[in-house]
């Protein structure tokens, strides 16, 4: 367990002194859903009705920009060979990656939902459910993204790869959080929803660590 | 007393035999030396060694058992010195070697590892600025940081000056002189006192015909 919480130790160092990278995905977030106002007119109605989708959909880009580097930097200066060789299972190496990727990004983009929910002039009622929705949702988008980032290491031009492999994968997690905002915002139960959506996490908390270390393994052989 | 072995080894790479029919052994305390030309599968071997590659035939024997048995077991038993250093750019010299002591549960050494290669003064030095030199000297002191019983080393001291790579000879001469064996892959001048030399040169199979030229 030590071994699993140094790696996560680790990363959250590395991204606390290059923090330009964190505030990449944030401002990509926050900039990308400032555009849609331009492009589908100023109409508060229109707007606070689309929003959830959007926020949705741009939090999904945002962290899929983040992927790439979640195993290359690794990768590229030996790293991930020692980790390979290191006590610490590469299942369990993987699983806290994933977890530093999500404290890095994740929760940043949750932070700054609040922002935009109140740009688009939604509904406050169902800005709770937002959040709890996207507490559920972006480490669905971190684990799946992170068997995407495992598969496409060593591959030329891997990081172009991994919207395609990932993007039809996260359409479940995109389904059932703006499903879950909708009904808050709408007066309908948003719990069925949000189980759904703890539900799809559970799974890719067992599938991730497994097949993200068998396509490490692959990468690395 | 335990002894690690190969046997009749044959790795492919990219649907080509790289050696066939390789065979070693390393007894406690003993180092094995690899040489021959480039290209004719050192590295491989080494990595074979580590349990990054699989062999297309033969087996890997610790103490009798394929490592392949227990791989968690096998890589805590090891060090693996690759072409890469493993070194973080925004991290310090302290603490890219503290964390992968840290990680192998050793780190009591952290400062006798920093000086075993001269780096005390550098410490603080975050990796960025380090040299290529300076990098493969932190790389070197992770393997004294943490102990482990064998040492995988692939060209060690490329990039290090006359005094590290006396440096390095010191820390594997201690290294034997405590059981520990070594497996090194070189083709500078590196005193290992008397290895048992192991070389591909005669293993590779005949070059296939479309590469004579």
């Amino acid at each position: 367990m030590s071994g699993f919480l140094l790696v996560i130790a680790r990363d959250l160092r590395l991204a606390l002194r290059q923090r330009a990278d964190a505030w990449l995905a944030v401002l990509f977030f926050v900039l990308t859903a400032a555009l849609f106002p331009f492009g589908v007119g100023p109409e508060p109605n229109l707007l606070a009705r689309i929003a959830p989708g959007i926020i949705w959909v741009v939090a999904l880009l945002a962290v899929l920009l983040s992927l790439e580097r979640l195993f290359l930097a690794d990768y590229e200066d030996g790293s991930l060979e020692q980790l390979l060789l290191s006590p610490l299972p590469l299942e369990l190496a993987v699983l806290a990656k994933v977890l530093a990727h999500w404290l890095t990004t994740g929760l940043p983009l949750i932070a700054a939902a609040p922002l935009l929910a109140v740009l688009f002039h939604m509904d406050l009622a169902g800005l709770g459910v937002l959040m709890l929705a996207m507490l559920l949702g972006t480490p669905i988008l971190s684990l799946v993204g992170a068997v995407g980032a495992a598969l496409t290491l060593g591959a030329r031009r891997g990081g172009v790869l991994i919207p395609l492999l990932v993007l039809p994968l996260y359409i479940p997690a995109l389904i059932f959080g703006v499903g879950a905002t909708d009904a808050a915002l709408q007066g309908v139960a948003a719990r069925p929803h949000l189980l759904l959506l703890g539900a799809v996490l559970l799974v890719m908390l067992v599938i991730t660590p497994l097949a993200g270390a068998a396509a490490l393994r692959q990468a690395l052989e | 007393m335990t002894i690690f072995e190969g046997q009749s080894l044959q790795c492919r790479r990219g649907g080509r035999d790289v050696f066939a029919g390789l065979s070693f052994a390393v007894p406690a305390g003993g180092a094995l030396l690899l040489t021959g030309p480039n290209g004719s599968g050192k590295s491989s071997l080494l990595r074979l060694m580590a349990g990054l590659l699989k062999p297309a035939a033969g087996a890997l024997l610790w103490d009798g058992r394929p490592i392949a048995e227990d791989a968690e077991a096998h890589a805590r038993r090891l060090h693996y010195l690759g072409h890469l250093d493993a070194v973080k750019p925004v991290l310090s010299v302290a603490e890219n070697l503290r964390f992968w002591a840290d990680l192998r549960g050793g780190g009591l050494a952290l400062d006798a590892a920093l000086a075993a290669f001269a780096l005390t003064d550098l410490a603080a030095v975050p990796g960025r600025l380090l040299s290529a030199g300076q990098r493969r000297r932190l790389a070197l002191a992770r393997l004294v940081a943490a102990p482990a019983e064998l040492w995988l080393l692939d060209e060690p001291s490329v990039g290090l000056d006359h005094a590290s790579v006396g440096r390095l000879a010191a820390a594997i001469a201690d290294h034997r002189a405590g059981g520990g064996r070594v497996v090194v892959a070189t083709h500078t001048a590196l005193d290992l006192g008397d290895p048992i030399r192991l070389s591909l040169d005669a293993l590779a199979p005949p070059p296939l015909p479309e590469m004579v030229w």
